[in-house]
């Protein structure tokens, strides 16, 4: 049986940031997020200064250097795009250790580097201080679709079932003398993956009628209501609200 | 409560008949009372129109012609979610039955669809995961429960409903004997009426002092679980068959 992968993003502690209620948080990420996009990358010193605040928030929320360092690779294949930047713009070039590169397409690159660095981190951060529970709740307070709050759900509980039923019919065939090798093999494994749709499918269909059975409508009940105090809302807004002041400065200098 | 000598009787089926929209009949005019309280198996071979008939119960599948009355109540579009409060169903795989990232939550999910909330919810969840003793497992998700444990937990999820009868499939499946004998223990300390599918002969005997056996989409036979299984022609005509070396005669069955 799986041993809840669902879990691995999140990191057990006490902080004040754990225990904000989970709505406050995704709504100052997001608005952390919103600002530090519309920042104008010339002001270079501001997204150091983000960089400071959310080193603030990890420190609260007691979240290793190291372990925040590791998860941000995660952007790396997003970022490798901004990479490219430098070589494939147009415009005025500069000359850096003897290459040839655009200077456009170097603010460019530091833009979507920066900026999308800074919005991993928040995330990075949201993730590993909630559980994906509560994440879930925030959102449903927030008033996303109940539906897509339905199917992420889904995702959580079934993602290891299916994970599971993937390992059994892979041991299936490996017991049956079968190893993927190269392409001439694709073809069993495109009807192994077909196949684990229709199972999917159809236990889809078994856990509707389960859901029907005991009284599901088509909204989901509400069963743990998370509400937030005003003091909550505050401490939360603390991060965005000192985000718009630096980007604010930021274009007034610009 | 009601006294169970008056109390309209927990399931009544009469002449329910249905055939699936590709017109393959599955019942021929089915009828069927479970009194109150009662524990009674419902036994055939594959393809009998078991589950077909469970599906009727709750009216997720519109009889045909027949009717069904649930503790009084006929199954009809017009009150679908209180029959469904009264009929607990407790489908065979658990992983179908809790869909939920938690136990509580899905504990909590048929009395919350039916409009409790608050203290009353957690008491209500509470009682039932005590009724089946996996109180301490409320916070946990439920893959990472035993088969046996989950199994439990689906029992639970229906209880918490606090249902007229409780209807289960195939219980038994792919229990190994220790759980199976926990699950009887547990149903027997329930005081609710048990409507329970199984191919498990003996589990029969064990928990159900009546059974009906289903056959070609009739009720073929009506008595006492003991001498239903003893009945040689009966159940070679309707491919009931025991499990090796076991002979219900050299049975003492639990009085209750």
């Amino acid at each position: 049986m799986g041993a809840g992968h669902a879990h691995k993003l999140y990191r057990e502690g006490r902080s004040p940031v754990h225990a904000l209620p989970p709505h406050c948080k995704i709504a100052a990420v997001f608005c952390f997020v919103l600002v530090v996009v519309s920042t104008p990358r010339e002001a270079v010193w501001a997204f150091g200064v983000y960089a400071v605040l959310l080193g603030g928030v990890a420190a609260v929320a007691r979240i290793p250097a190291g372990y925040l360092l590791k998860r941000l690779l995660i952007e790396i294949p997003f970022v490798a795009f901004a990479v490219l930047m430098p070589f494939i713009a147009e415009g005025p070039r500069v000359t850096v250790l003897g290459m040839s590169l655009s200077e456009s397409g170097l603010w460019s690159a530091w833009n979507i580097l920066a900026k999308g660095t800074l919005g991993v981190a928040a995330s990075v951060l949201l993730a590993s201080t909630t559980e994906l529970r509560a994440l879930l709740l925030g959102l449903q307070r927030l008033r996303m679709p109940s539906l897509l709050v339905q199917i992420a759900s889904f995702m959580i509980r079934y993602g290891d079932v299916i994970s599971d039923e993937m390992r059994r019919m892979r041991i299936a065939r490996q017991s049956r003398g079968f190893e993927a090798r190269g392409v001439r093999h694709w073809g069993v494994l495109a009807t192994s993956a077909g196949a684990l749709f229709i199972r999917s499918y159809e236990r889809g269909e078994r856990v509707h009628l389960a859901m029907v059975s005991r009284g599901y409508t088509g909204t989901m009940p509400v069963i743990d209501d998370v509400t937030a105090s005003r003091a909550q809302w505050t401490y939360a807004a603390a991060l965005p609200l000192a985000a718009l002041a630096v980007c604010l400065t930021g274009w007034m200098l610009v | 409560m009601t006294d169970p000598a008056t109390a309209p009787p927990s399931l009544q089926v009469s002449g329910l008949a249905y055939a699936y929209p590709d017109g393959h009949q599955a019942l021929f005019g089915v009828d069927l009372t479970v009194a109150r309280g009662e524990r009674v198996a419902l036994l055939g071979p594959n393809g009998a129109g078991k589950t077909t008939l469970v599906l009727h119960l709750n009216g997720i599948l519109t009889a045909g012609a027949g009717t069904v009355t649930v503790a009084g109540l006929p199954v009809a579009k017009a009150h679908l979610a209180e029959i469904r409060r009264r009929v607990g169903i407790v489908f065979q795989d658990p992983d179908d039955q809790l869909f939920m990232p938690t136990v509580r939550e899905d504990v909590a999910f048929g009395p919350a669809a039916a409009g409790i909330r608050g203290t009353e919810l957690e008491e209500r969840v509470r009682r039932a995961l005590e009724r089946v003793g996996m109180a301490e497992f409320a916070d946990r998700p439920p893959h990472h429960l035993s088969f046996g444990q989950r199994r439990r937990v689906a029992v639970a999820t229906v209880l918490a409903m606090e249902p007229e009868i409780l209807v289960l499939d195939e219980p038994s499946s792919n229990l190994d004997p220790a759980s199976r004998r926990e699950l009887a223990d547990i149903l027997r300390s329930l005081e609710v009426t048990v409507l329970m599918v199984t191919h498990d002969l003996p589990y029969a005997l064990e928990l159900c002092p009546r059974s009906v056996v289903l056959s070609g989409g009739v009720i073929a036979a009506d008595g006492g679980t003991q001498e239903l299984l003893c009945d040689e022609k009966l159940m070679r005509e309707h491919r009931l068959e025991l499990p090796f070396g076991f002979d219900p005669r050299s049975v003492t069955v639990p009085v209750r």
